[in-house]
């Protein structure tokens, strides 16, 4: 968490948390010093593309069935190709929305993850705006 | 031979505002300066309706309420942010490149010798546009003059790139330019041109390089080789800025000296939060007040200090109380002040710092400090740490009551999608 909470979009300033840590007292080395690898970053983890990627603030319920719940951060790449079975960010009729992208029988639809809410079936020949492919989501337990 | 490319985003205000807001797409859009006082960018449908470049938003009221435009507040953190993305886009295309401007860049191109040049900058465009949202141009040039004009040219077409290599649609397109839109041709030089008959680009192109020399220096000169096809101006490195200024207009005019003090401390703070990013130090600063000189019925009063530091510094303790003493210095009772701003002059790069002869200056503690301020301020967010000496209420700041979120760099203002 602390990598993603840290600063404002800066993606690509590493936050490193140490994999190992050794304090010398009275002069013995630690073991482990010739086997640290470095550290580990989150941003590293969620972010493949960080000039394309942004966040995004998810709201109301329609797509809890896949673990999006209101509030939630949205980890969003728009590098990436959107295809059948993602989840994406659409734009329908001028405004941003999340949903499942599903093609059937050469028909795209925008699919909720929440049986209260319709699917919104896409005419022929028009085609999904699509703005970016969700790639996680961080959920606050606290 | 060397290739340009000009990358230049189309209307980039209004198509940042359009990424985060869908709904904007074929809606004129104008954005306003610092202080919602005039319009600094367009959209293309803006732009059609008439509405000027420059114009105080006052006077186009009519306009706006009539067509709907959408009316922001320049926000310059997601500008900022965007043009960030959009360079750093293009970096991955090519290592050779120039951020020109906020919105434009220059890439080299004929290290890389793309098989289809053409084709190789339409893929450019497409990723710049899919992986930020804002659409680009791109101009192909033998030169950076060249580059830039086929620029214009490759904002009408329909795929936006437009490549001025070939000969004879160069010459075409030069003898129909008027000079004074050739890159680096100033109002005062195209003036001259013209008085020498010289009207269209071609024509500079055909004139004699010593007379153009004689009348526009070494630097006209250049042009006019540039626009011969021979290229003189190579892309530029970045190089850490001489001089710093911070200086913006007040939100309301300011009689009182204390809240011209507070504002100009914000700006001094600012200003060497710049400089410590650059790795400098300053040797003076210089600092200015100005009454409204659009008011033609207000008394007016200008004035400007210099005031040299006895050790160059980048504490931002030192630079506010040398601003404070300025201002105390030019600061008139009985004006209504407009703005004020201070600049930071004669900056070095800390490597180079000399040591003095008798002064003996420790610069260690102050730095400690001021690196502990920005690497909280970098964390947390601008001014969660800042100096007594900028206020808590700033009543002065400046006007931006229609501001789009900060989409980008601001937690509590991300895009909401449902």
């Amino acid at each position: 968490m602390i990598a993603v909470t840290s600063t404002a979009l800066k993606i690509a300033k590493p936050c490193p948390l140490p994999l190992a840590l050794c304090h010398v007292e009275a002069g013995f080395p630690s073991p482990a010093d010739d086997y640290m690898e470095g550290s580990l970053d989150l941003n590293e983890h969620v972010i493949k593309h960080p000039s394309a990627t942004y966040f995004v603030r998810a709201s109301g319920d329609s797509m809890i069935g896949v673990g999006i719940f209101n509030g939630d951060l949205l980890i969003v790449d728009r590098s990436l190709e959107a295809s059948s079975g993602k989840i994406i960010i659409a734009e329908v009729d001028g405004q941003l929305t999340v949903k499942r992208l599903l093609k059937l029988n050469d028909r795209f639809s925008l699919q909720s993850e929440n049986s209260s809410y319709p699917p919104i079936e896409l005419q022929e020949g028009n085609e999904v705006v699509v703005w970016g492919v969700v790639t996680h989501v961080i959920h606050d337990l606290l | 031979m060397r290739i340009f490319a000009l990358v230049d985003c189309n209307n980039f205000y209004a198509s940042c505002e359009r990424v985060f807001d869908p709904s904007l797409k074929e809606r004129a859009i104008v954005i306003l300066s610092n202080n919602d006082g005039c319009i600094v960018a367009r959209s293309n449908e803006a732009k059609s309706l008439g509405i000027p470049m420059g114009a105080p938003i006052f006077k186009q009221k009519a306009v706006i309420k009539k067509h709907n435009v959408a009316v922001f507040s320049s926000n310059y953190q997601l500008y900022g942010d965007m043009s960030k993305r959009v360079m750093d886009s293009l970096n991955l295309f090519t290592p050779d490149m120039e951020v020109y401007s906020i919105d434009e860049a220059f890439l080299r191109l004929d290290y890389l010798q793309p098989r289809n040049l053409h084709e190789y900058c339409e893929i450019i465009r497409e990723k710049v546009l899919q992986w930020t949202g804002i659409p680009v141009s791109i101009g192909i040039g033998p030169t950076k003059v060249l580059a830039k004009i086929a620029n214009h040219v490759a904002k009408k077409q329909t795929d936006g790139v437009f490549d001025i290599q070939c000969l004879q649609k160069q010459d075409e397109i030069l003898k129909s330019l008027d000079v004074d839109k050739v890159w680096g041709i100033a109002r005062s030089w195209s003036e001259r041109l013209n008085s020498m008959s010289i009207y269209k680009a071609s024509e500079l192109r055909d004139a004699s390089p010593p007379i153009i020399r004689k009348h526009l220096s070494v630097v006209g000169e250049r042009i006019l080789r540039e626009l011969k096809g021979q290229s003189c101006i190579d892309l530029e490195a970045i190089q850490p800025k001489k001089n710093i200024m911070s200086s913006k207009s007040f939100g309301k005019p300011l009689t009182k000296k204390e809240p011209i003090e507070e504002a100009l401390s914000n700006y001094a703070a600012r200003a060497c939060e710049k400089l410590r990013k650059q790795n400098s130090r300053a040797q003076a600063v210089h600092v200015f007040i100005q009454t409204n000189g659009f008011r033609e019925t207000d008394r007016q009063y200008n004035n400007v200090i210099t005031h040299t530091l006895t050790t160059p510094t980048s504490d931002t303790r030192i630079i506010i109380e040398a601003a404070k003493f300025c201002l105390s210095r030019i600061y008139k009772h009985g004006y209504r002040y407009k703005k004020t701003g201070i600049m930071l002059l004669d900056l070095i790069p800390i490597s180079l710092e000399q040591k003095q002869l008798f002064v003996d200056f420790d610069h260690r503690p102050g730095d400690h400090l001021m690196k502990v301020v920005d690497h909280i301020n970098k964390d947390h967010g601008p001014d969660t740490l800042f100096f007594g000496a900028q206020g808590v209420t700033r009543a002065w700041k400046m006007r931006c009551g229609s501001r789009s979120p900060r989409y980008t760099t601001q937690w509590d203002e991300l895009l909401m999608v449902c």
